[in-house]
């Protein structure tokens, strides 16, 4: 497995000719041609990354320092993400041969500032799944211990760091799928305030939770990158100003709440070794550790399981097999539509479209729908008012290291995996995973994460925070 | 929840299934609606409200963002049946033979 590496050390390597971007591209794609074929992080490798490599040379021969921030930087994209001319399937059959035909702003962005899009990642099924096991492409495997899963839903883009090919990739979070992978995968993770981040270009899954963000080898890449995709998008009216939310001060020292009941049941015990040690280094750090109670937080993954499948449900409407995608020819056009879906669709994506569909029906919306929603809310001021005593949030990023491939198979088991993300999601505040050691399993050592989570705004603060805590550390 | 609930939540969504895929996901939906439900004792009898955090109307000029025929050979060409400028698409009205 190749050196892992970040992009500040990367961009170093560069300013003193140690190596060059074309050298870097060559022996990524060598080591992706090598360990691929069993890991499985990319379902697509972009041969024209040769050419921006050769053209990133050139630049930092010309410019040195003055070269554009990512000049020369590999970085993998999870393929839920648009890149013009280029094969954007989501992971799934419905569009298997589907070509984006605009950049998403966040691709438009990252590339404006030089980075080198080397590839597309695996990815559970239109971002449903933390295992990556629903692609439609095959699972991927986690660089860290190959009979495990890398997490999901950008578990691809977590075994592409993992594995050593990039420093860093773009994922996407609708209920932890970067924090999650981070987590199995031993990598920092980063979902921002919902809003910071344009979601032009992403293909929609729950609209109203998903934010893209970056899974790195650092804290300060991860803001790095997060800083260059982040802004207002004409494009995307979700898009926060720098004032829509009040100020998250960076302070010396934190009050950092846990919420104890929460964490008292269902942790691996050995995952709350992990995490005792992080408190007590943040303690001796001089932080101030509170214990919160946050009961709706807690119950946050009934609502998630209600919202989500209707948003699902209404985003996925727009695969007809008509305009674009996997078309199944049919007698009449509902035949159409229904053979190309029955055909293009996997069985997770099918099972949150029906219940989708049956949360948002007549007589049942109010029971449902309307109640998930009315409790996101009393989640928003649930944590709206516990953010007046503390300054951050910390838990586990999950409850357990990652699990073996086809361990877990009833969707109900899986879905439990997601507790400590998914009101993150809910609520739309930020939350940074970070590296807090490893546990065994089978004589495997395996990474484990934990999870800070700031006010609405406060992605700077998390930044700081977590750069003390990993960082510095490290 | 019913095996016929099921196929009849799948032809509202346009999802064709077989009688065993409709048994499976009753099966599996039963069991993820009986987790959610919690939602309501939660919940009670609170309404709706969006009251927390900033809840405004997002405005923009009116203009178009794109040259006229930008994307129009890049749309086209990802059809699946197509007839020069357009799309083709099975006969939505039916007379009786």
């Amino acid at each position: 497995m190749a050196h892992q590496t970040t992009i500040a050390a990367l961009r170093q390597k560069y300013l003193t000719q140690e190596t060059t971007p074309t050298k870097v591209v060559e022996e990524a794609l060598t080591l992706i041609v090598k360990d691929d074929a069993d890991i499985h992080a990319y379902l697509e490798v972009y041969e024209a990354a040769k050419a921006e490599a050769a053209t990133a040379t050139e630049t930092f021969a010309r410019e040195g320092n003055a070269a554009p921030v990512l000049c020369g930087i590999p970085i993998a994209l999870k393929n839920n993400i648009m890149f013009t001319g280029h094969t954007t399937t989501a992971a799934s059959k419905m569009l298997e041969n589907y070509v984006a035909t605009y950049d998403a702003t966040i691709v438009k962005k990252l590339r404006a500032a030089g980075a080198i899009i080397i590839g597309a990642t695996n990815m559970d099924e239109f971002a449903m799944g933390n295992s990556t096991e629903n692609s439609a492409f095959g699972p991927t495997k986690n660089p860290c211990d190959p009979t495990r899963v890398p997490g999901g839903s950008s578990g691809g883009s977590a075994a592409a760091v993992a594995m050593g090919s990039v420093p860093a990739a773009i994922g996407t979070d609708t209920g932890g799928s970067v924090r999650q992978p981070a987590s199995f995968c031993g990598l920092v993770g980063f979902k921002p305030t919902y809003g910071a981040v344009s979601r032009y270009g992403l293909i929609a899954m729950g609209s109203s939770f998903d934010q893209a963000g970056p899974l790195t080898n650092s804290v300060a890449d991860a803001e790095l990158l997060h800083t260059i995709m982040a802004g207002q998008d004409v494009n995307d009216m979700t898009t926060i100003a720098p004032d829509t939310y009040p100020e998250v001060a960076t302070k010396d020292l934190y009050t950092i709440g846990i919420p104890r009941d929460f964490l008292a049941t269902g942790v691996d015990p050995d995952v709350m070794e992990r995490f005792e040690e992080q408190v007590a280094a943040l303690t001796s750090a001089g932080h101030t550790i509170v214990d919160v109670s946050l009961p709706l937080y807690a119950k946050g993954l009934a609502a998630y399981y209600i919202s989500i499948p209707a948003e699902v449900s209404s985003n996925l409407a727009r695969y007809d097999g008509i305009r674009y995608g996997t078309q199944v020819a049919g007698e009449n056009l509902l035949d159409g539509y229904e053979k190309s879906r029955a055909e293009g669709f996997g069985a997770e994506v099918k099972r949150r479209i029906l219940l989708g569909t049956y949360v948002l029906s007549a007589g049942y919306y109010d029971a449902y729908y309307g109640k998930a929603e009315a409790m996101r809310e009393l989640m928003r001021e649930e944590l709206r008012a516990v953010f007046e005593t503390v300054d951050v949030l910390l838990t586990p990023t999950t409850p357990t290291p990652a699990f073996a491939l086809g361990e877990i198979t009833d969707p109900l088991t899986s879905y439990v995996q997601d507790i400590f993300t998914v009101p993150v999601n809910l609520t739309g505040v930020p939350a940074i995973s970070l590296p807090m050691g490893t546990v065994t399993r089978n004589d495997v050592s395996l990474p484990v994460g934990m999870q800070f989570v700031a006010p609405h705004g406060g992605d700077a603060r998390l930044f700081d925070i977590a750069t003390r805590t990993f960082d510095q550390r490290t | 929840m019913t095996k016929d609930d099921i196929l009849n939540l799948g032809a509202l969504a346009r999802i064709r299934m077989s009688h065993d895929e409709a048994a499976a996901l009753n099966t599996e939906i039963t069991a993820i609606l009986e987790y959610v439900s919690q939602v309501t004792d939660v919940v009670g009898d609170a309404a709706l409200t969006k009251n927390v955090g900033p809840v405004h109307n997002v405005f923009r000029v009116d203009e178009t963002t794109n040259e006229p025929e930008q994307y129009t050979e890049a749309l086209l060409a990802a059809m699946p049946e197509r007839s020069g400028r357009f799309m083709r698409v099975k006969k939505i009205l039916h007379t009786e033979d």
